[in-house]
């Protein structure tokens, strides 16, 4: 079988792809700003030594059945549920708010899990430090405990980012205008479908890169400092 | 010593080559016989358009679509292999070989021309817009402002791109049942469907109390083969001709859709 490529049927697209990269961007920003914040709480209540010997019996089983609820369930079937499912229990979303509150709710239980292992492994000694030195809890927690924690699972949670990031593609499938909505639309108009998926493919991987770097300098700027 | 190394080199070479040759020879115009030397006929049908094809109470697909694939393998004398396909892979399972032809309720327009060929038509088929009864629409114009469902790549996504004000919000989904889901569930306001998807879907949903609003174009089913496959495509169109006249066609679209076959564009 033999292919002619004609990218520029693609390409002319530019304003469709555009906007792909917008919304897949936008959607990965605040899934990393609210996602993170929320697995930060959520792994507070799971951690022993912390939130396990503290927080209310109620409120950990409540997060324990989030974290397993999320991650042993499909991104799509989570999605689909808060898209198709929930009007019928009358809260109507936007496709584009479904797919944020999606990827929110399924970064947060990924990243609590893995900050979780992060608090895990805080020397008890520095704990006590902070207590000598007349801190409380709560500046115990986010001056001594969390940036080192933190330093020591970013890898990992930059690559659940990224990960979410490209599960985004199936936010397309309930017409959110994410990058993989570009492509099937595009490809269904001109029928450049081979085209059509190697470029916005590249773009994946453009975008995967530059959000891995751009993290990794953002956490080592503003909440864990080099070493 | 090199020697065999080089020829063994040279001997890959030339097995690649010959391949690429043999792969680029067979794109010329031999569907049919290799249709009738591997004794199967990959046909690319939709599940999710009933009565056209859909899925039965034991779960194999069943439809008009179903039945004109199985009389085509009948009288080409070669069993038939339903290829299950959404809207939008129906033309890429044709151009990357994955079927022999499509029998989803294809309509042929310019776009698609330029890529695939196309049969006489089959079926009677056409496209609208539809929504709640309290919600009123006299013209396209009136979509202004609303939200309207529509299958990514349908020809009803193509249509209402033509026809719908620049103030409709189109939402597109990825078949028929997720554009139909997002209708039920009130996601989207309108919906534009093939008549008689939206038809399975009023009568299933009578909640919902929609109606038929707006036509957004008439066009009849056609048969895609890939492009440059004449000898498919006259042998198809032969048994086309041959049902039409046999009167199979006509009772196929009685038994399907409710009322026989009009005029269909040759």
């Amino acid at each position: 079988m033999r292919i002619e490529l004609d990218f520029w049927a693609v390409l002319s697209e530019w304003p469709l792809l555009l906007t792909g990269v917008g919304w897949t961007l936008a959607l990965t920003a605040a899934a990393v700003v609210v996602g993170t914040a929320l697995g930060i709480g959520c792994a507070w209540v799971r951690a022993r030594g912390f939130g396990a010997e503290h927080a209310p019996r109620w409120l950990q089983n409540l997060v324990g059945g989030y974290v397993e609820l999320i991650r042993n369930t499909p991104f799509i079937i989570q999605l689909f549920f808060i898209f198709f499912g929930l009007p019928a229990a009358g809260f109507k979303l936007s496709a584009e708010t479904a797919s944020f509150i999606a990827m929110v709710i399924n970064l947060g239980a990924y990243a609590t899990e893995i900050i979780r292992a992060g608090l895990e492994t805080t020397p008890k000694g520095q704990i006590e430090a902070a207590v000598s030195l007349a801190l409380n809890r709560l500046q115990t927690f986010t001056h001594v405990v969390l940036p080192p924690a933190l330093k020591k699972i970013w890898p990992s949670l930059v690559s659940q980012v990224v990960i979410v990031m490209l599960g985004s593609s199936v936010c397309g499938q309930i017409s959110t205008q994410e990058l993989s909505y570009a492509a099937d639309l595009i490809q269904s108009n001109n029928f450049r479908s081979f085209e059509a998926f190697m470029v916005v493919g590249a773009l994946y991987l453009l975008l995967s890169f530059a959000v891995r770097h751009l993290l990794n300098w953002a956490g080592a700027t503003f909440l864990f400092g080099r070493r | 010593m090199t020697a065999p190394r080089l020829n063994k080199r040279y001997f890959t070479l030339a097995l690649a080559a010959s391949a690429l040759l043999a792969a680029t020879g067979a794109h010329a115009q031999n569907a049919l016989d290799d249709i009738m030397k591997d004794k199967v006929l990959k046909v690319a049908v939709q599940t999710d358009s009933a009565p056209y094809g859909y899925v039965g109470t034991d779960l194999k697909p069943i439809g008009l679509d179903i039945d004109m694939a199985n009389l085509i393998g009948k009288k080409l004398g070669v069993p038939v292999e339903l290829v299950v396909v959404v809207s939008a892979s129906r033309v890429p399972a044709l151009q990357t070989k994955k079927a022999d032809l499509v029998i989803a309720t294809l309509g042929k327009n310019p776009d698609r021309e330029k890529v695939i060929d196309f049969s006489s038509a089959y079926s009677p088929f056409y496209q609208a817009v539809f929504g709640p009864k309290n919600m009123p629409a006299k013209a396209f114009s009136d979509l202004a402002g609303k939200s309207v469902g529509v299958t990514r790549g349908a020809m009803e996504d193509q249509e209402l791109g033509k026809v719908a004000p620049s103030g409709a919000d189109i939402k597109r989904f990825e078949d028929n049942n997720a554009t139909i889901a997002a209708f039920t569930a009130g996601q989207v306001q309108f919906v534009a469907l093939g008549a008689s998807v939206a038809g399975n879907m009023m009568a299933k949903n009578p909640q919902l109390s929609a109606e038929y609003k707006l036509l957004l174009k008439d066009s009849p089913n056609f048969i895609g083969i890939a492009k440059g496959e004449d000898k498919l495509k006259a042998r198809v169109n032969e048994i086309i001709a041959e049902a039409k006249k046999s009167g199979e066609l006509d009772a196929m679209a009685k038994k399907w859709l409710g009322r026989g076959i009009s005029d269909l564009p040759l």
